[in-house]
């Protein structure tokens, strides 16, 4: 027997079913009934049943890629605040190898790290590391904070969400599991941005909400409406499941920008037109090494796709 | 027995004081809610799960509640004066411990939650108001818990027993009982009683009580539920 439906909204000690069905992440058996222990939405499965939180805090799990910023740098390790009731500890082997170097010339305090999680012991203290692609240190940029639990739903089905507002907005953004976001792109685009994730956050256990957003960014944007489409993303119950973020390779197009940054000022600087060849010539094919890259990690989804 | 005699303020004898509760109301805070009852206003925010900084309050397999009950100097008719004293450090204490039971923090070892329960105005029966409130704020944080703490008092005034007594029938008043429940299973987390009362009415007392604390309990789903859903 079973009280509730798929995605009903609970609380805290209500019923859900009764014994024949399996208790799962957010709920708990007594007297054989199975009870919510949280306020959130309904996921029912192959007669499992969990809970999916509205609002929770973040507790680190091994692999997971999170943004974190430098509290405290000791002897030997950064301290890093990861958004969480546990602290993570960032060793300097996980950075330097066997050298020695000032760990405060390389990270300071109020820096912003990408990073993932290496472990989590007993304590729940997190180890990070930096071992990936685009971990490091962030240049630049906001920090938008949303709940862990509408990370699935900020990203979207296949990052469908996510590559919209990048495509949209043009900025470069980074979501962490943590529930932290950084955004980095024209200041307005920024604080467009920050208050359509908000957005997202707000309305998270609605339905067809990337129709709904997507509206707003094109209204905000381009001052009209999307032109219709017919193969529509479907809002399936599929995105509320926990769809890990895949790594992004920001810090590659970063770099790049960098580089092309560099090579316009060292064209300025020489003028000579045998150079200007070899550079332009340079840069063609470091374009080419770049698309190959990108071709080569075609399930790193989400930054893809603009490209 | 059961005499339709009508007390000072109008009500029955097992009627509830008009009764508001929103929840989600503070920005910065995990969870927060407001709670109106009668006369009494109260704000509760909640802290946490979150890194303890008091080393000597974790416990290495669970997570730990805190819980402050304040009373503003303007709550009161006179100017109560400011900071704890015996009664809000005693309503503090027994709030943590009737909120405790129903928490599920095992997946939180070493964090640390703060309740901060503060009453803006206060006209009698506070620290159930306080507990009722800080449920709502708990559960607002995301907390996993086995149910919403309820709390509700009943007493006795001019021989008669009485549900949730206001400011001047506790004072005029022969005795008040507030009991604390998880309304799901009729767990009672807090039972606290002040007065004279015999055998017989001190059951009918705590049957009235926990029949006005699945009344409030109600109230408590309304809101949150309320809070959340989609117009």
């Amino acid at each position: 027997m079973i009280y509730v439906e798929n995605k009903d909204l609970v609380i805290p000690g209500q019923i859900l079913a009764d014994e024949e069905y399996y208790s799962g992440r957010g709920t708990f058996k007594e007297n054989g009934k199975i009870c919510s222990s949280l306020m959130g939405l309904v996921s029912l499965r192959n007669k499992k049943l969990r809970v999916i939180p509205l609002k929770s805090k973040y507790v680190p799990k091994k692999g997971d890629v999170v943004i974190g910023k430098i509290n405290d740098v000791r002897f030997s390790m950064w301290d890093v605040d990861i958004n969480s009731p546990y602290s993570g500890i960032l060793p300097a082997f996980e950075v330097f190898g066997r050298e020695k170097k000032e760990l405060n010339k390389v990270y300071d305090v109020g820096d912003v790290l990408f990073l993932r999680v290496v472990d989590v012991d007993e304590i729940k203290k997190a180890k990070l590391g930096l071992k990936g692609r685009g971990m490091g240190k962030f240049k630049g940029g906001i920090i938008v904070d949303i709940a862990p639990t509408k990370v699935p739903r900020l990203i979207g089905k296949k990052g469908s969400m996510i590559n919209m507002i990048k495509d949209k907005t043009n900025c470069k953004i980074v979501v962490g599991q943590n529930g932290l976001v950084w955004v980095k792109g024209d200041e307005d685009m920024e604080q467009l941005t920050k208050n359509i994730i908000h957005l997202i956050e707000a309305e998270a256990h609605t339905s067809g909400l990337t129709n709904k957003i997507k509206n707003k960014l094109y209204l905000a944007i381009d001052g009209e409406l999307p032109p219709e489409e017919v193969d529509e993303v479907e809002e399936t119950e599929e995105e509320f499941v926990l769809e890990k973020p895949k790594l992004q390779n920001f810090k590659e197009e970063l770099e790049q920008e960098e580089r092309e940054a560099e090579e316009k000022k060292e064209k300025e600087d020489k003028p000579n037109i045998a150079e200007v060849i070899e550079e332009l010539k340079r840069k063609n094919k470091n374009k080419k090494d770049n698309s190959l890259s990108y071709g080569d990690n075609s399930n790193n989804s989400f930054i893809l796709n603009n490209k | 027995m059961m005499s339709e005699f009508i007390r000072k303020d109008g009500r029955k004898f097992d009627e509830l004081r008009p009764i508001k509760i929103e929840a989600g109301v503070l920005e910065r805070a995990d969870g927060s809610a407001y709670l109106e009852v009668g006369g009494n206003k109260i704000l509760v925010a909640v802290y946490g799960p979150r890194e303890s900084y008091i080393r000597r309050l974790l416990e290495p397999n669970t997570g730990v509640i805190r819980c402050r009950y304040n009373m503003a100097p303007f709550s009161v008719d006179d100017r109560k004066r400011p900071g704890p004293d015996r009664r809000s450090s005693e309503i503090s204490k027994i709030t943590a411990d009737a909120l405790r039971p129903a928490l599920m923090l095992e997946n939180y070892p070493r964090s640390m939650i703060d309740i901060y329960i503060e009453v803006i105005e206060a006209e009698g029966g506070t620290r159930c108001a306080g507990i009722t409130a800080a449920s709502v704020a708990l559960v607002d944080a995301g907390v996993p818990m086995k149910d919403i703490v309820v709390g509700c008092a009943a007493g006795k005034v001019n021989d008669e027993i009485v549900l949730d007594l206001s400011e001047y029938e506790d004072k005029e008043g022969q005795a008040d009982v507030p009991i604390a429940m998880m309304p799901r299973t009729g767990e009672i987390t807090l039972l606290q009683s002040d007065g004279n009362l015999t055998e017989e009415e001190f059951a009918k007392a705590i049957d009235l009580a926990m029949e006005g604390c699945l009344k409030v309990s109600e109230l408590q789903k309304e809101a949150l539920m309320k809070k959340y859903s989609t117009e």
